[in-house]
């Protein structure tokens, strides 16, 4: 066991190294100067050598790519081109909205589901199993835009039941802020998280363990909630926790329609002054904070599960 | 007695599903408006003013005109085009990929499976969408980054699938069989074991097509997508300063086209997935 999680430690390294390598290629080599676009037609050369020097693009591909990794670990991202702030500084003011909005709705929306994807199972081949189902893939094959600019001008803009746009800080004044995003949000989750649920239940439903808890002459109702849900719960929990870098990372869309200042707000408004090296921070930042979190999941699965081979 | 081969009896199942036939049609129609669009006989004077600014749907303008007095169901079968083509270029671009590295992985092991794992789990491990922001960003927007965006995410998933089942398939005897009468290993791989996962890429395909047309949507409401030519994303992107003013037809047209097709790549994902691979039935 130790020696699995050491291995799969290890692993963290070649994965790091080529994340960071996708990333020099990307934003080093294909994109090429941006002194040039950041100082306007009329610099001089002696100015585009200062601002080559400013971004590290003098050095070596080898020391920049360097460069890259080491910003995985000491998360040292530089300035941004657009604001001038420190990058670190930025995503650390950006954080706090971010989670206010996706923490509860996440907590919300993966209960919901499991509730949900429970009486499916119970219901299992009838009326209410298909509907649900079908419900599920319809509600999924909407488009996330149209949910958030239908809901936004109904619910915000002609009801008034929530704020629009905005966020404050403070628990409980970001409330009325991230309510409707929230609720959005959990909308969105619902399909596939039902349907994958559904999928894991059901997957116990058959085992022989559950012939028998019916044969002692236990009820249906017992059986799924004492006996599969405990087994379903192992593959339930690691696609939680998989999920949970997405939560940092924030809401892209619902971030910037809502105007909450989060991490996903930030990347949006880099994206568009092009600033690059946000957009770079972020994606180092999601990459590392997703290893790590697909690394518990990982070893989570194999802690709960004695059954699953270490190799 | 009747021989039934194993793609007669899949299909068969498969076109007993109302679902999925009705699936099926939408697909094909889809299909095909979007080909007369490329052609140029649809949608091809869609830039021309055809009435009043903002006219709400009539029997003239199924779907209204938009701000500049263009006609909105024109503009949504151009955007259909696009769609489509979004949707093609990443099968195109993803299937190749993680087919041949997946079976190579798959089939060789050691150091070949080592390299091929460590490229997707590096590839899987920057979030999608960071991944799709920067390639489109860095190439430049329009069609073309999007193409390389969404092949460049995409291929992952059919990669570790086919690894999977080829693992699997290797083993076997019939493989074991072609080998002893003299199969090398490319003969193995290609003519044996490759048919033998073919459910695994349709599937697949099915599923990855509504996922690039979901994320061209929100590429183009980005602005990072298709330039100078309506796309769905654009569309809504339109309507977000529209609705306050009570003109609701652009996101409607837009939202409606992209529901039927991605609803109809769903249900036949699901569909195909219950008759070329029954042991998942259900699932």
């Amino acid at each position: 066991m130790t020696k699995y999680i050491i291995r799969r430690l290890l692993y963290m390294i070649p994965v790091l190294m080529g994340v960071s390598l996708i990333i020099f290629i990307l934003f080093n080599l294909v994109a090429g100067d941006p002194s040039a676009v950041l100082l306007g037609k009329n610099a001089t050369a002696r100015q585009m050598l200062e601002m080559k020097e400013q971004l590290g693009l003098n050095k070596s591909h080898f020391a920049q790519y360097v460069d890259i990794l080491k910003s995985a670990f000491t998360f040292d991202f530089g300035r941004s081109w657009a604001t001038k702030q420190q990058i670190t500084y930025m995503i650390k003011q950006g954080a706090y909205p971010s989670l206010c909005l996706t923490i509860p709705a996440f907590i919300i929306s993966t209960i919901l589901s499991l509730i949900i994807a429970l009486v499916v199972a119970f219901y299992r081949g009838k009326g209410i199993d298909l509907f649900i189902r079908f419900v599920c893939i319809a509600g999924m094959s909407i488009s996330a835009l149209a949910y958030i600019l239908g809901f936004q001008y109904f619910f915000a803009f002609k009801l008034g039941w929530f704020e629009i746009s905005g966020f404050e800080y403070g628990f409980p004044n970001f409330v009325p802020y991230v309510a409707l995003p929230g609720i959005i949000w959990i909308l969105l989750s619902l399909g596939p998280d039902v349907r994958f649920f559904r999928t894991i239940i059901l997957d116990e439903v058959y085992q022989d363990y559950v012939r028998t808890a019916r044969a002692k002459g236990l009820s249906e109702m017992t059986i799924l909630l004492k006996h599969v849900l405990r087994n379903a719960m192992i593959p339930i929990i690691t696609y939680v926790v998989i999920q949970i870098p997405y939560l940092i990372l924030g809401a892209l869309l619902l971030e910037s329609f809502f105007g909450i200042p989060g991490l996903g707000g930030i990347t949006l408004n880099a994206l568009n002054s092009s600033d690059f090296p946000v957009i770079k921070a972020m994606a180092i930042l999601s990459s590392v904070i997703y290893i790590i979190f697909s690394l518990i999941s990982d070893i989570l699965y194999t802690v709960a599960d004695p059954r699953v081979k270490l190799k | 007695m009747k021989n039934h081969s194993l793609w007669r009896d899949a299909f068969g199942r498969l076109f007993q599903d109302k679902w999925a036939v009705a699936s099926f049609i939408i697909v094909i129609a889809y299909s095909l408006v979007a080909i007369l669009s490329a052609m140029g006989l649809i949608a091809y004077d869609w830039a021309r003013e055809v009435g009043g600014s903002n006219l709400p749907p009539s029997a003239e303008h199924y779907f209204g005109t938009d701000i500049f007095g263009r006609d909105v169901l024109s503009k949504v079968i151009r955007g259909t085009q696009i769609a489509m083509s979004v949707g093609l270029a990443t099968s195109l671009i993803a299937i190749p990929i993680g087919v041949i590295l997946g079976a190579f992985a798959g089939y060789f092991g050691g150091w070949v499976d080592d390299l091929i794992t460590w490229l997707y789990t590096t590839f899987s491990s920057i979030p999608n969408i960071m991944l799709l922001i920067s390639i489109t960003m860095i190439l430049g927007k329009g069609l073309f980054a999007v193409y390389v965006a969404l092949g460049a995410t995409s291929w992952v998933n059919l990669c570790r699938l086919i690894r999977g089942e080829v693992m699997k398939h290797k083993e076997r005897e019939y493989v074991q069989a072609a080998g002893a009468i003299g199969g090398g290993h490319f003969r193995k791989l290609f003519k044996h074991i490759l048919p033998n996962v073919t459910h695994i890429i349709i599937i697949n395909t099915s599923l990855q097509f509504q996922i690039a047309i979901k994320s061209e949507v929100i590429l183009s409401y980005l602005g990072l997508g298709v330039q100078g030519e309506p796309s769905w994303g654009t569309m809504i992107d339109d309507a977000k300063l529209e609705l306050s003013r009570g003109v609701w037809w652009q996101l409607a047209g837009a939202t409606l086209a992209m529901f039927v097709i991605v609803l109809a790549f769903n249900l036949l994902g699901d569909a195909l997935r219950d008759s070329l691979d029954p042991k998942l039935k259900g699932k």
